[in-house]
C-alpha cells in the first residue's frame, strides 16, 4: 500500500526528469546551455564532496558552506521575523487603538515587493549580512503578522466569556486562550514566512553579499555554470522543504489537540 | 430576605444596521436563593440575552440586576455559567479544563484536587481526565462544562439550554445527572430552554417569556415532589402543568409567526 503510494508520488518527478533527459540528447534545447541531468548530478556530487583534480575550483566541496550560510541567514531572519511579528500581530487583533495605529502602514508597506526594498537595504546596511536579513525577515515579517492578527480575530467569543466567567483576567485570557487559540495561525504564518524567507534569501545574497547559495546562482550563471545553477535549484528547493517539514512536525505537535478523533 | 438574582425593569436594546431592536422590554424577574428557576421561550425570544445579562457579559439598556444584593458589573466565578455549546478549551485536556477556574484563581493544588476527582467521578468522567475535547462525545463536554463550573462552587448556576444541542437519550441522561447534582447541592439556578419538559421536570418554577420583545408572560410554580425521578414525566400532575405551559407557550408561537417583522420582507 505505502509501496503503492510512493509510486504515485514519484511518477510526475521521473516522467519530468526524463522528458529533460530526452529534451537535451533530442536537442530540442538549444546545446550547451542546458546541460543533461548526468552532468547536473556528477557537478553537484563534485560540489558536495569535492575532487582531487579541482580543489581549486570555487564548485569543488564548498557547497555545505554555502548551504550554511544560507540556512544561518534564513532561520535568522525567520526568528527575527516571528519575534516581531507574533506580538506586534497579537497586539493588533487584541487591541483596537494598536490596529488603527500599527495596521494601515503594514498594509501599506506590505505590497512593496522584497526584491524592491533591495538598494534601500544595500544603501542602509552596506553589502553585509544585516542587508539580508533585513530582507528576509522583512519578507517573513508579513505573513506572520497578518495570520496571527487574524488568529487572534477569530478567537471564538464564547471561550472568551468561558474563561472571564472562570476568574480569568486580560492577561490570563490573552495568554491561556486567545494566545492558545491563535496558534494555528501562527504556524500558518510562520510556514508562509519560511517560505518568504527562502526567495528573500537568494535575492539577497545575488545581490547585497558574497556567499550563500543564491551567490554561487548568479555566479555561476556568470561564468557560464548552468550544471551549477540547476544543482544550487534543487539545492533551496531541497531546503525549503525541509524547514517547512521542521514547521509542519512542530506544529502537529503543538496542535495536537486539533487532530484528535471523538471515541467515546 | 434578598433574592439570590433580582430584575427589576431591564430592557435590552441592539443597534443593528441602523436599526434598532428591543430585544428584551421590562423584566421584573426574581429568583430565591436555591431556587431551580426555567426560563421557558420561543427561540428569538431573548432569553440568552437575559442570561448573558444575569453572567455579566451584557449590561442592560435600562434597569438593574442584582446578585445576592450587589449589581452585576462583569463576569464572575460566583455566578458559573454553562453554555450550549460545552464551550470547553480545546487545546486543554479535561482535567485542565476543570481546573481552569482553580487555577486561575491561584487556588492551592491540595485544596482543589480532591473536589475535581469528586466532581469527576460525580459526573462519570473518571478516567477520562486527559482526554482532548475533540475526543469527547456532546454529552460527555457538557459534563465537562458543569464540573468546570461547580469547582468554583458558584452561589447561582446559569445554563444556556446546556443539553439544547445534545440526542434526546443523552439529554435525558444529562438532565437526570443535574438533577442528582442539584439535589445534592442546591445551587440556585438559572435555566434557559425551550423544552417544556425539561423546563417542568428539573425547575421550581417555570418563567414563560413572549415572543421579540421578551417579556414574562406567567410564572408557573411546578410543584412536583422531590427528588424527582424520571417517570415523574408520566404522571398526571405533570401532564397537567405542560397542558398549562403548553397553551402559554402556542400562543407566543402563533403570535412571533404570524407577525410581521418591522423592516423586515415578505418573499
Amino acid at each position: 500500500m505505502t509501496a503503492r503510494r510512493a509510486l504515485w508520488s514519484l511518477a510526475l518527478p521521473i516522467a519530468l526528469l526524463a522528458l529533460w533527459y530526452v529534451a537535451v540528447r533530442e536537442r530540442w534545447v538549444t546545446e550547451g546551455i542546458i546541460p543533461p541531468p548526468a552532468q547536473v548530478a556528477a557537478s553537484w556530487y563534485t560540489w558536495i564532496f569535492g575532487s582531487p583534480t579541482r580543489s581549486l575550483s570555487p564548485y569543488s566541496g564548498t557547497w555545505l558552506a554555502n548551504v550554511v550560510y544560507s540556512t544561518r541567514r534564513v532561520i535568522e531572519g525567520f526568528l527575527l521575523a516571528a519575534a516581531f511579528g507574533i506580538p506586534l500581530g497579537i497586539l493588533i487583533g487584541w487591541n483596537r487603538l494598536v490596529a488603527r495605529l500599527v495596521d494601515p502602514s503594514i498594509q501599506l508597506l506590505r505590497p512593496v515587493p522584497i526584491t524592491a526594498w533591495l538598494p534601500f537595504a544595500i544603501a542602509v546596511f552596506g553589502i553585509y549580512d544585516a542587508s539580508a536579513l533585513f530582507l528576509i525577515g522583512l519578507g517573513a515579517f508579513y505573513p506572520i503578522v497578518v495570520n496571527t492578527t487574524h488568529g487572534v480575530r477569530d478567537t471564538n467569543l464564547l471561550l472568551l466569556r468561558a474563561a472571564r466567567m472562570l476568574g480569568a483576567g486580560p492577561l490570563t485570557v490573552l495568554f491561556k486562550v486567545v494566545f492558545r487559540s491563535t496558534l494555528p495561525s501562527i504556524f500558518t504564518g510562520l510556514r508562509l514566512g519560511i517560505g518568504v524567507a527562502w526567495t528573500a534569501v537568494i535575492v539577497a545574497e545575488m545581490i547585497a553579499v558574497k556567499s550563500g547559495l543564491g551567490y554561487v546562482l548568479w555566479d555561476a550563471y556568470y561564468v557560464g555554470r548552468m550544471d551549477i545553477c540547476v544543482a544550487t535549484m534543487f539545492s533551496v528547493g531541497l531546503l525549503g522543504f525541509l524547514s517547512d517539514q521542521v514547521i509542519l512536525r512542530v506544529s502537529r505537535l503543538v496542535l495536537r489537540w486539533r487532530t484528535l478523533e471523538a471515541h467515546a | 430576605m434578598v433574592s439570590a438574582v433580582e430584575l427589576s425593569a431591564v430592557s435590552k436594546e441592539f443597534v443593528a444596521r441602523d436599526r434598532r431592536v428591543l430585544a428584551i422590554e421590562r423584566i421584573d424577574l426574581s429568583v430565591a436563593r436555591n431556587e431551580f428557576a426555567a426560563i421557558l421561550g420561543p427561540s428569538g425570544c431573548g432569553k440568552s440575552t437575559l442570561l448573558n445579562m444575569v453572567a455579566g457579559f451584557q449590561r442592560p439598556t435600562t434597569g438593574r440586576i442584582l446578585v445576592d444584593g450587589a449589581p452585576v458589573e462583569g463576569p464572575d466565578p460566583r455566578r458559573g455559567v454553562v453554555f450550549q455549546e460545552a464551550a470547553l478549551f480545546p487545546w486543554y485536556t479535561v482535567l485542565d479544563n476543570v481546573t481552569f477556574g482553580p487555577k486561575t484563581r491561584r487556588m492551592p493544588a491540595g485544596q482543589y484536587r480532591p473536589k475535581v476527582a469528586m466532581l469527576l467521578e460525580l459526573v462519570g468522567l473518571r478516567g477520562f481526565e486527559r482526554y482532548y475535547p475533540a475526543e469527547l462525545s456532546g454529552g460527555m463536554k457538557q459534563r465537562v462544562g458543569i464540573a468546570r463550573v461547580l469547582v468554583m462552587e458558584p452561589e447561582v448556576l446559569l445554563m444556556d439550554e446546556p443539553f439544547g444541542s445534545l440526542d434526546a437519550q443523552t439529554r435525558s441522561v444529562m438532565q437526570e445527572l443535574l438533577l442528582s447534582v442539584w439535589e445534592r447541592q442546591h445551587q440556585t439556578v438559572l435555566f434557559i430552554t425551550h423544552d417544556i419538559e425539561e423546563a417542568l421536570l428539573l425547575a421550581d418554577s417555570v418563567s414563560v417569556m413572549t415572543a421579540r420583545p421578551g417579556r414574562i408572560k406567567a410564572r408557573i410554580v411546578v410543584d412536583l415532589p422531590r427528588p424527582r425521578p424520571f417517570e415523574v414525566t408520566t404522571s398526571p400532575r405533570f401532564n397537567e402543568l405542560k397542558r398549562q405551559v403548553l397553551a402559554l407557550v402556542r400562543e407566543e408561537s402563533l403570535r412571533a409567526a404570524t407577525r410581521v417583522e418591522p423592516g423586515g420582507s415578505l418573499e
